[in-house]
């Protein structure tokens, strides 16, 4: 292994100096015993190769677009609409009778018309031409760069239209400029969410009675993992109020005040929500990771402590063993293909975490990672969130002040019980990636193109998992590259099914006879 | 799928859906690639430049290197100029290229970042090293599409490095310069093998050959072997002529060289389809070069083709959409296959669309629906009202044809969701002899799939 320390100088050696001072903040040497702070969450360097995009990615892309049966219209012109159509594969299997406008991208389409003389005007009328063609339960707007310069009032369209067509019209200023990558959109999307969606509807009495009603928060269903998890919470017993927002429909997100606890697997992106909600409605947050075998038996042991329930936790056990039983053979059979072969992940803002489990299962050491747009709090634990300090790039993402709800507040757990739950299960805590990986293993925060060639080269991975951005560089290298954002369009990995997916997955990858023919026979014969 | 696509149609002046376009920078951003040590550069927010990174990665199964401004809020209110300047010196110093091609976005076109201003500061200030160069190109993403972003920045290369050349002697061929159009990597190829197998020396701008279709070797390279050399676009002014293929994507790059360096050009369509294909080589005939008996042969092979195929095409309906320049010229090569282009539709703004295509289709342009700057849910709403025996574009029609139960075969940028396309080429009379194997196998395919099973045929 390479003399860690002598790395970091290595990474950032060819930039200029003041760039090299800033870069090496985000680079550290991880220790799980002690855990070293990181930079994070900072403004990208221009010119480096970021793999970072922005907030309305973040905004719409990520939270508010899986969300099937709202009509997402997007102001600007027309690429930010476009390329955020279809192209992360939230999937959702819609009832015939609802409406589902995944398949859809609707935009303004802005042209130098409505640059120079403003775009309201044509806002509103897209808002009534959307809702005189489909007559949808509601409608968003989404801001991109330009909206916010011009000076668009995208909020009072909605205001009028909300009047004039008696749906659900909100907006969301998520230009593409604020905050310093996806992040920004996300807490955007779920002050918006939390602002005019959640605790509008009423659960119907008739849904609530079953006592384990759980909301799944931060999971988008990326190639059918939200519908593994809820096969599973099904088998459990356990009530599945609302997802968000994967396979979402507006209603559910509307009623989801009602469940008795949020489960949180994408902590960056929804962890406001589940604090907001705490606070609002009385409802506690576990982080959970449903993302390999082991994790995923223990998210569902931890879910059964939180109800303290004996036939709940009995059915749990059943259907942990049921379905590692169906497990285990295939892990152990890669497990004995793959085994000590070296794994690196940069991923966005979860999924590098979460995916250790399943490299654990089958024995494939991870020695570096790191995330696009994660904060300190995903990498070295909830404890340093409230020591961060918002910095000038950030400080107008707005911060929700939210009070207990007169009405609707509903404590769900005691104090006393809450506090004695706690030395068996973290409520409301979330204790990072690093903590999870070993010492001297590299953390990269928002990894940089010359940064990520130079670890390949350093570490000779056997796999890296990245995005579509790297996947074809890294192969070019002739080590495989699994994408963890769209999975190589598989899936699902979540679960216990998600798990076998995964393993076999990477058997393949990993033992392709492809990258055999690399080298000619000539060049063969000759070496 | 797409079930909530009503089937009447009615007005829409605000609300696109479904767009059969993007917006220009990730135009600019493909033809910066085409030049050789080129990194392409986005002035924005870096939101754009992941996404074009993203998309073109998508289409060519291949590395997509660029980098950005990484604007943020104050940049975006009090100028990009800071960021530029640092953004050109970090690239530079980190990945060595020896041509950065800027583009900007709506962020900074709306701000009024004064671009050449500030390369002008970056040259004075040292941030450019000895033999570099920094160009740009503006593409502000309301205007036109990513046609329009092509365009602009394969006048740039012009503008930036061509000069007037009255000495032509070093040439041992006549050098011919050829804007090939938004085409792919083996387009490019065939349509510089044409070129040269008639005698000329062809500067192609741009040329992702060898960029976006590089070997797997093992190694990556930053920088792959293709593109066109800043040598060579210095010396475009050498050229006895220029050949735009495409109107929409390169004649302005053709026209601002004729007026800088007085090299003559003409503007002719996509070679796609036979009758294009023949004005292309027509114009390398004119310039006084012999056919070879190769390009007659080849020629030779696809009429067989259409003859020995023509029952099956005539008379069949047909809906084509996708980029302007790739549509009309389909649209022609349909025409001359005997079937019926019912709609054709194209999202870049631009009347001589409407024009051309009237033109092209004669007599019969009435019949079809000729729909410029529309989108791909109206291209729907047609179809269920006139439905068709094939539709032709890009990736995004899969929902359409599985809608409405159409075969389907992809043509034109981009292709998300099949393999090798970029590899093969679909301009010239090998491109023509791969549409019509394509075309066919899809209408084939279905007759195969849907006839009983008496009339299920072991010859077809």
């Amino acid at each position: 292994a390479p003399v860690a320390t002598d790395l970091v100088e290595d990474l950032v050696k060819p930039y200029p100096v003041k760039v090299k001072r800033k870069r090496a903040k985000h680079i550290t040497v991880n220790d799980p015993d002690e855990i070293p702070p990181i930079e994070a969450n900072v403004r990208s360097t221009p010119g480096i190769i970021t793999t970072r995009g922005c907030c309305y990615a973040g905004c719409k892309g990520v939270v508010l677009g899986p969300i099937t049966d709202v009509i997402h219209i997007v102001h600007g012109p027309i690429g930010c609409s476009y390329y955020a159509w279809m192209t992360r594969r939230n999937q959702a299997d819609v009832p015939e009778s609802e409406q589902d406008f995944l398949k859809y991208c609707f935009s303004t389409d802005m042209t130098t018309n409505e640059i120079v003389f403003g775009g309201e005007k044509k806002l509103a009328q897209a808002v009534r031409e959307a809702y005189e063609i489909f007559h949808p339960k509601a409608i968003d707007i989404f801001s991109t760069c330009p909206v916010g310069l011009i000076g668009d009032d995208v909020h009072a369209v909605a205001r009028e239209a909300r009047k004039e067509l008696k749906i659900p019209v909100f907006a969301f200023s998520c230009e593409g400029y604020k905050g310093v990558s996806q992040s920004a959109g996300h807490h955007i999307a779920n002050n918006g969410l939390f602002k005019n969606v959640v605790g509008t509807e009423e659960l119907p009495a008739e849904a609530k009675t079953n006592p384990f009603r759980v909301n799944m928060l931060g999971e988008y269903n990326i190639g059918g993992d939200a519908f593994e998890i809820e096969r599973l919470l099904n088998a459990c017993g356990i009530q599945l109020v609302a997802t968000f927002s994967g396979n979402a429909q507006l209603a559910e997100l509307a009623h989801s005040q009602d469940a008795n606890l949020n489960l949180i697997q994408c902590h960056r992106s929804i962890n406001y929500m589940a604090t907001m909600m705490e606070t609002k409605y009385g409802i506690p947050w576990l982080k959970v990771n449903f993302i390999g075998a082991e994790a995923t038996a223990k998210t569902l042991r931890k879910i059964a402590r939180y109800f303290g329930d004996d036939e709940l936790t009995a059915r749990v056990e059943i259907v942990i063993a049921e379905e590692l039983a169906k497990v285990e053979p295939v892990r152990q059979a890669v497990r004995a293909r793959v085994e000590g072969r070296p794994v690196m992940l940069f991923v966005g803002g979860s999924r590098s975490h979460h995916y250790q489990s399943l490299f654990r299962d089958m024995g494939m050491p991870v020695v570096t990672a790191g995330y696009e747009f994660a904060h300190r709090d995903d990498y070295e634990g909830y404890q340093v969130a409230s020591t961060i300090k918002v910095d000038a790039d950030s400080r107008n993402i707005e911060e929700l002040t939210v009070e207990a709800d007169p009405e609707h507040y509903r404590a769900r757990k005691s104090p006393e019980e809450l506090e004695r739950l706690k030395a068996s299960v973290d409520i409301a805590d979330y204790k990072g990636m690093m903590p999870e990986m070993a010492k001297g293993a590299m953390v990269v925060d928002d990894i940089s193109h010359h940064e990520l060639e130079q670890l390949i080269e350093t570490y000779h991975p056997a796999l890296v998992c990245s995005g579509i951005k790297d996947k074809y560089v890294v192969e070019k290298m002739g080590i495989p590259c699994k994408q963890l954002h769209n999975y190589d369009y598989g899936g699902p990995y979540a679960g216990f099914r998600g798990a076998v997916n995964f393993y076999q997955e990477i058997d393949r990858m990993v033992n392709s006879p492809v990258w055999g023919f690399i080298p000619t026979p000539w060049e063969k014969q000759s070496a | 799928m797409l079930s909530q696509t009503p089937t009447k149609v009615s007005q829409r002046s605000a609300l696109r859906i479904n767009p059969a376009k993007t917006c220009q920078p990730i135009g600019a951003m493909y033809a910066a690639s085409g030049i050789h040590n080129c990194l392409p550069y986005s002035h924005g927010s870096q939101g754009c430049c992941s996404y074009h990174r993203s998309h073109l990665t998508r289409h060519f199964k291949e590395p997509f290197m660029a980098a950005t401004s990484s604007f943020t809020e104050g940049a975006s209110v009090f100028g990009g100029q800071p960021n530029l300047l640092q953004g050109l010196r970090t690239a530079f110093a980190a990945y060595d290229p020896d041509v950065i091609a800027v583009n900007t976005t709506c962020l900074s076109e709306t701000i009024g970042d004064d671009i050449p201003q500030i390369i002008g500061e970056a040259e004075s200030s040292g941030i450019i090293p000895e033999g570099k160069f920094v160009i740009h190109a503006n593409t502000p993403s309301y205007d036109g599409s990513h046609v329009t972003g092509f365009s602009n920045m394969c006048v740039s290369m012009v503008k930036y490095f061509a000069t007037r050349i009255e000495d032509s002697s070093e040439a041992s061929a006549p050098q011919l310069n050829i804007v090939p159009g938004f085409v792919d990597p083996a387009d490019m190829r065939e349509i510089r093998r044409l070129a040269e197998s008639v005698g000329f020396t062809v500067t192609m701008f741009p040329d992702t050959a060898g960029v976006l279709d590089a070997p797997q070797t093992g190694s990556f390279q930053m920088y792959p072997d293709g593109g066109v050399t800043v040598d060579e676009l210095r010396n475009l002014g050498r050229g006895v002529k220029t050949l735009a293929l495409g109107p929409f994507a390169s004649a302005e790059a053709a026209l601002q060289l004729d007026k800088i360096a007085g090299v003559p050009h003409e503007v002719l369509d996509l070679p796609v389809g036979i009758a294009a294909t023949d004005r292309f080589i027509g114009a390398l005939n004119a310039l006084g070069a012999a056919i070879p008996d190769e390009i007659t042969t080849q020629r030779g092979q696809l009429v067989d083709l259409m003859c020995d195929v023509q029952q099956h095409f005539y008379n069949k309906k047909v809906a084509i959409f996708g980029d302007p320049d790739h549509v009309l010229s389909l649209t022609e090569f349909c025409r001359d296959l005997g079937m019926i282009p019912v709609h054709i539709l194209t999202g870049t703004p631009g009347k001589a669309f409407g024009r051309k295509a009237t033109e092209i289709l004669g007599d019969k342009a009435d019949q079809t629906n000729i729909e410029g700057e529309q989108d791909l849910f109206l291209l729907h709403q047609l179809i269920k009202n006139q439905p068709v025996d094939l539709l032709v574009g890009t990736s995004y029609g899969k929902y359409i044809a599985r809608a409405e139960d159409i075969p389907f075969v992809r043509f034109g940028w981009p292709i998300l969701d099949r393999f090798g396309h970029a590899l093969i080429p679909s301009l010239g009379y090998a491109g023509a002899i791969q549409l019509i194997s394509k075309m066919s196998d899809a209408l084939l395919d279905r007759r195969d799939r849907d006839s009983t099973e008496w009339q299920f045929e072991l010859v077809l």
